[in-house]
């Protein structure tokens, strides 16, 4: 079936059959391979984007479901040379190690940061939860999730 | 996956008619349990019909004496919600200890109980709270609504719409997650309405069920030592590799403590 998708700001029509998924989708035929697929059973959240703003796993929707949708994957939210601060911060705090949980990771971490004024160490963790990281036993993740959340409550309370 | 017919009906009617004409269809609201079913080929319906386009199934209504959540109604939308939390905390409690953030974004009130895992979280609360489940074809009280393992009182064709929970004077859920999953290996709701006790118990057996046993001690004794020493039979308890039933009849016990215990510091 054709379906029309919103994705990083513009349009895309493709011809899917119903039973593809939104992840699919988004690499086979956007060509947006930063979206990873790790387990593809829900479980890990390497697939994580946004769907009108909050995070959900691409590989637990269907294409045509997300027609109504706009969607933004990790190319959508920051270049090389514009960093997305939440980019920024995973480089900064050395929140990654082999790299292939990293843009589900950035993108739950923004949902998180962007819905909770004031998160702890207990609260990151709990927020990640549905992303796994084999590599970096979370400590410099849940570091570069922090100084954004401080950040930002810093930013607050001074405006 | 199988291949197969998408639908998304914009309304109750059209969502019947789409249902009757198929051959095998199934409803589909934020998909958490069935799209993962769908790619083990543990399901393998002819057709899917999408509700999230049907708008009567939205909206959260907060009444002094009632909360009213459609049953589109995601996690996070539950757990977030403020005149929500205020007047039913233990609701966006319960809400907010679903699964994890990008499951709880997308999964709803209406798809988690029509699915009725007997590991879930919100049967606690709807069978403790004593809720009426609203259909597009009658009004279920929370007491005849869980059947069996993923079965309810709902016939194939119908549809939850809202789902209307008395407030309480307190309640508190406490669960004990497994590890891996977060799922509930038991979770149990303790809801006090002044005039009676309602328990609710997730995880234990096949289905949730109301803990009368538990009840009948915290009416004459609202207290967690009151629960200490409960019987709590384990005929018919799930056995997995996660616990036995003899340990789940024992979480019963001590969730079941942790809960009234919890209500009672919150109040004081």
């Amino acid at each position: 079936m054709r379906i029309a998708l919103s994705v990083n700001g513009s349009v895309h029509e493709v011809d899917v059959p119903a039973h593809t998924l939104l992840v699919d989708v988004l690499r086979e035929h956007l060509g947006l391979t930063g979206t990873h697929v790790g387990c593809d059973t829900s479980q890990c959240g390497a697939c994580t984007v946004h769907a009108d703003g909050r995070a959900i796993k691409s590989c637990s929707l269907l294409a045509v479901q997300a027609q109504d949708m706009v969607i933004t994957t990790i190319e959508g939210i920051g270049d090389a040379d514009n960093l997305h601060p939440m980019q920024a911060s995973f480089r900064e705090h050395h929140g990654l190690q082999c790299g292939f949980c990293t843009p589900g990771m950035i993108m739950q971490a923004i949902d998180l940061v962007e819905n909770n004024s004031d998160l702890s160490n207990q609260g990151i963790r709990a927020g990640l939860k549905g992303n796994l990281c084999r590599c970096t036993g979370y400590h410099n993740i849940v570091r570069a999730v922090q100084a954004v959340a401080d950040q930002r409550k810093a930013q607050g309370t001074a405006e | 996956m199988y291949s197969f017919q998408y639908h998304a009906p914009t309304s109750l009617a059209e969502a019947n008619t789409l249902f009757t004409q198929a051959d095998d269809p199934i409803y589909i609201a934020g998909g958490m349990t069935l799209i993962p079913s769908m790619k083990q080929r543990l399901a393998q319906p002819s057709d899917v019909i999408d509700l999230a386009a049907v708008d009567e199934l939205r909206g959260v209504t907060v009444n002094p004496d009632s909360v009213v959540v459609g049953a589109l109604t995601t996690h996070n939308q539950v757990a977030e919600h403020q005149a929500l939390g205020s007047i039913l905390p233990v609701l966006a409690k319960v809400a907010a200890g679903i699964g994890d953030n990008q499951v709880r974004n997308r999964g709803t009130l209406g798809g988690s109980l029509a699915n009725s895992d007997p590991a879930a979280d919100y049967p606690a609360a709807v069978v403790a709270l004593g809720a009426t489940l609203v259909t597009n074809q009658r009004r279920i009280h929370a007491d005849e609504f869980f059947v069996d393992l993923f079965e309810t009182a709902l016939s194939p064709n119908e549809i939850i719409l809202r789902v209307e929970f008395p407030v309480p004077q307190r309640a508190a859920y406490a669960k004990f997650a497994n590890q891996a999953s977060g799922y509930a290996v038991v979770g149990v709701l303790v809801a006090d309405f002044g005039d009676s006790i309602r328990v609710g118990v997730t995880g234990a057996g096949p289905c949730a069920f109301r803990g009368c046993g538990m009840e009948q001690l915290l009416q004459a004794d609202f207290s967690a030592g009151a629960l200490a020493n409960s019987e709590v039979p384990n005929a018919g308890f799930n056995s997995d590799m996660h616990a036995s039933a003899d340990y789940r009849a024992h979480l019963v016990r001590v969730m079941g403590q942790r809960a009234v215990q919890e209500l009672l510091e919150a109040g004081s």
